[in-house]
């Protein structure tokens, strides 16, 4: 799973009869200290997640594991929305 | 399935029941040239493979499993066989590939190695 | 699987009813001399991993074979916690 943070939306009229009823997010991956990484995913969106807020995805054959995905072409879900993050301090 | 070169073996007494009793080696994806491949990957053994050796790993989630004997177990690579011989046609110039008489040198102290272990 | 090491964790209330008691865990690939390997991954866990520890995780849908027969979308998960590793007859003790 990875952390990122939504950053957009997609609207699409035409898509597989499946998708319909779904959310289409735009997400981009964060370091856990909350910095951009490179590169984008499009998501499905499972917990009503908001503009700039950070979730969770889960990609791969695992995202049709997610609740409500099952037998859906979908390879990357959003399955939650981070309340908080810690980090170790390095040793 | 990749070429791979057994660089360790790993103790873990708290894991998944499924990996109870095998034993889990740290093995380095090889080119064909004998050259690192990326980062080195956990398997389980299934053909009993020693430190050194050179073998088939496997990382594809149902070929693994299947191979230790386990279904739905969370195994993702496994190491399928110990490699006794490679041969590339000679002439091949793919990545990572080499003339075939060094390949052969390279591969010849890799033989003696493996004999001194086993 | 993959060796890698537990750097922090994740809270989270909203989320997918699949995911709902497990423990999100930050965790940071390494490579055979523990040095970090590529990005961060938020992993689940089935084996009670906790902060610095060096464990191995798999990753793909074999991720959720642990949780069976409850259906857990994660694509990541720890499935060992890592004593010692023992590299071409140099052992080597995670320091935790």
């Amino acid at each position: 799973m990875t952390l990122a943070r939504v950053v957009g939306t997609i609207v699409a009229t035409r898509k597989d009869p499946r998708l319909e009823g779904y959310k289409i997010l735009i997400v981009k991956p964060v370091t856990p200290d909350g910095k951009d990484e490179a590169g984008y995913l499009v998501a499905i969106d499972t917990v009503s997640a908001g503009f700039r807020e950070l979730v969770i995805t889960v990609a791969g054959s695992s995202a049709r594991m997610a609740d409500g995905c099952k037998d859906k072409p979908v390879d990357c879900v959003i399955v939650g929305i981070v309340d908080g993050v810690s980090i170790d301090e390095p040793r | 399935m990749l070429i791979a070169r057994v660089i360790g073996d790993i103790t873990a007494t708290c894991k998944h029941p499924t990996h109870e009793g095998k034993k889990i080696l740290l093995v380095q994806p090889l080119d064909l040239d004998g050259s690192d491949r990326g980062n080195p990957v956990v398997a389980v053994d299934s053909v009993n493979a020693g430190a050194g050796d050179r073998v088939l790993l496997v990382q594809d989630g149902f070929d693994a499993f299947t191979s230790v004997g386990h279904k739905l177990a969370p195994i993702d690579a496994a190491v399928i066989g110990v490699i006794d011989h490679v041969e590339l046609v000679s002439g091949f110039e793919g990545v990572g590939a080499q003339p075939a008489a060094a390949a052969a040198a390279a591969a010849a102290p890799k033989k003696q190695n493996k004999k001194k272990n086993s | 699987m993959q060796l890698g090491r537990v750097i922090g964790r994740v809270w989270s209330s909203v989320k997918n009813p699949g995911l709902k008691g497990q423990r999100l865990l930050i965790v940071q690939p390494v490579k055979a001399d523990l040095s970090p390997a590529g990005r961060c991954l938020i992993c689940t866990d089935c084996t009670g991993a906790g902060a610095g520890e060096l464990i191995y995780w798999v990753r793909g849908r074999e991720a959720s074979f642990p949780f069976t027969p409850e259906e857990v979308a994660s694509d990541a998960t720890i499935v060992g916690i890592i004593d010692e590793l023992n590299l071409a007859g140099k052992k080597k003790e995670p320091a935790c």
